[in-house]
């Protein structure tokens, strides 16, 4: 089948879409787009998470033919050109980053976590970040990058407990 | 594989009843994993996503009415007032990711017996709506729902298309023991919901049988020895409850836990909720 959907603000369109396939195998394997990770296909790592109408869902769960006509936003699309989202700069600048596997998924979560709270809690960003599993940090830097970045977007507010 | 798309739910009803072995597609988080694992192979997912009012909710004469595909995070942002033990039991559920897609009717779709939104709905009489082309619709109480390991009441041309539920008139709460705070299947858990104007107390038990079910005993004997006006709960009462509802569970050794710690393990979380949902109900009581 065929498979039309907008992704990044571009209309996308996928032909030979085998109906059982995963929006992130259309994503990585038709259009293109690698930045989303395949790492387990069953929902528990979180490596594939995309926006779907605004909406941060494991892609690896979406069947393609339901995002016909949708919105998808990926971690490509967070960047403005060459200019980083203060949520991959801050990944970058903690070394929330090791082997990178995760830290798509991670970034999009976080990218979603800080649009609806401006400064969370540390409570707020385990919970927030519960569904993605990094094989590599501990955790600890990237706990570090979404502070600073939640610092950086939200300058002078106080962190809620 | 066929890929069929209704857009309105008397369209995906005929859907069902000209091709019986369709599968129904909602959050997709139980349906994908089996497709990406190459566990089954539909002749045809039915993609129930478009079939706008299955994602609506509202209070019809008194009874809040939620369309069998509204996600998790809704329940909890949305419902949270008015269904509580629900939402409790949907925080639990999976992750961020798993609960912005992942549906109650999907759970129910599912009927695992470790499904998380099941214990919340027998304790507080929930009725599932389904409904085919053929035969209309049917009011299916939750009890009567589940009949064994992943087989459900529906018959092959059904869909589900809401659950039922009466706002909470008194305290509701839910357990759950896992491995870990987020992104298991529940070893066990146990929903308890208190009932004041009717003096009565309903229970629902999780992943400790082959299906989801009630302590009926244990029910039983609140409705004949707990006092609604004295303050204390009564310890020995609160004891011989948690027992009966161990009793009335049926567990399994399995992967996640061993029968006899699952037992245990509803022996304590009867015990407890009761006592949660007890010191609220009186909370509100003096308020
Ligand atoms: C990583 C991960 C973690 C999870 N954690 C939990 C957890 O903690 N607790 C828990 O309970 N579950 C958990 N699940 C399982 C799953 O998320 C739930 O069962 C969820 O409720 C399924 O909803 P869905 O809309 O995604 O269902 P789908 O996958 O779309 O469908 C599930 C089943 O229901 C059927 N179905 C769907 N809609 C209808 C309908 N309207 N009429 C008839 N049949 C229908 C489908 O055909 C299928 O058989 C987890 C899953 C994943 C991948
Ligand atoms: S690849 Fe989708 S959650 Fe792991
Ligand atoms: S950096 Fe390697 S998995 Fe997270």
């Amino acid at each position: 089948m065929r498979v039309t959907f907008t992704v990044n603000g571009r209309e996308e369109s996928a032909e030979g879409v085998w109906e059982g396939e995963s929006l992130l195998y259309v994503l990585r394997e038709r259009l293109g787009l690698p930045g989303s990770k395949n790492a387990c296909e069953q929902g528990e790592c979180g490596s594939c998470t995309v926006y779907l109408d605004g909406v941060p869902v494991c892609s690896c769960l979406v069947a393609a033919g339901q995002a016909e006509g949708r919105q998808v936003r990926t971690v490509e699309g967070l960047a403005e050109g060459d200019r980083l989202d203060p949520v991959q700069e801050a990944f970058v600048e903690c070394g929330a980053v090791q082997c990178g596997f995760c830290t798509p998924g991670l970034v999009v979560q976080a990218h979603d976590l800080l649009e609806r709270v401006e400064r969370p809690s540390d409570a707020e960003i385990r919970e927030a970040l519960a569904g993605n599993l990094c094989r590599c940090t501990g955790y600890e830097k990237i706990l570090d990058a979404v502070r600073l970045a939640a610092a950086r977007k939200a300058p002078g507010k106080e962190t809620v407990a | 594989m066929d890929f069929l798309r209704p857009t309105t739910w008397e369209e995906a009803l005929a859907a069902k009843a000209d091709q019986p072995e369709a599968v129904p597609i909602q959050g997709g988080t139980d349906v994908m994993v089996e497709i990406n694992f190459d566990v089954r192979r539909p002749v045809a997912l039915l993609d129930l996503n478009r079939v706008a009012e299955l994602r609506e909710w509202d209070l019809v004469d008194g009874v809040c009415r939620v369309g069998a595909g509204v996600p998790y995070t809704a329940v909890i942002e949305d419902l949270g007032g008015m269904l509580p033990g629900l939402a409790q039991a949907s925080r639990t559920v999976g992750s961020p990711q798993i609960r912005n897609r992942g549906t109650v009717g999907g759970n129910l779709g599912a009927a695992s017996p470790a499904g998380d939104s099941h214990p919340p709905l027998l304790a507080t009489d929930a009725v599932i709506e389904v409904e085919s082309r053929g035969r209309g619709v049917r009011m299916i109480p939750a009890a009567a729902f589940y009949l064994g390991v992943k087989r459900n009441a529906l018959e092959p041309d059904e869909l589900i298309k809401a659950v039922h539920v009466k706002p909470a008139s008194g305290p509701q709460y839910f357990s759950k023991v896992g491995t870990r705070n987020a992104m298991v299947i529940a070893v066990c858990s146990f929903a308890v919901a208190l009932h004041p104007e009717e003096r009565r107390v309903r229970t629902g038990i999780g992943s400790a049988a082959p299906t989801p079910r009630r302590a009926l005993e244990a029910e039983d004997l609140l409705a004949r020895e707990l006092d609604w006006d004295t303050p204390a709960l009564d310890p020995a009462l609160l004891r011989r409850f948690g027992r009966l509802c161990a009793a009335a569970a049926a567990p399994i050794d399995d992967v996640r836990g061993t029968a006899e710690y699952r037992v245990h393990a509803i022996d304590v979380m009867a015990r407890r909720t009761l006592t949660w949902a007890w010191n609220d109900y009186l909370g509100r009581r003096a308020a």
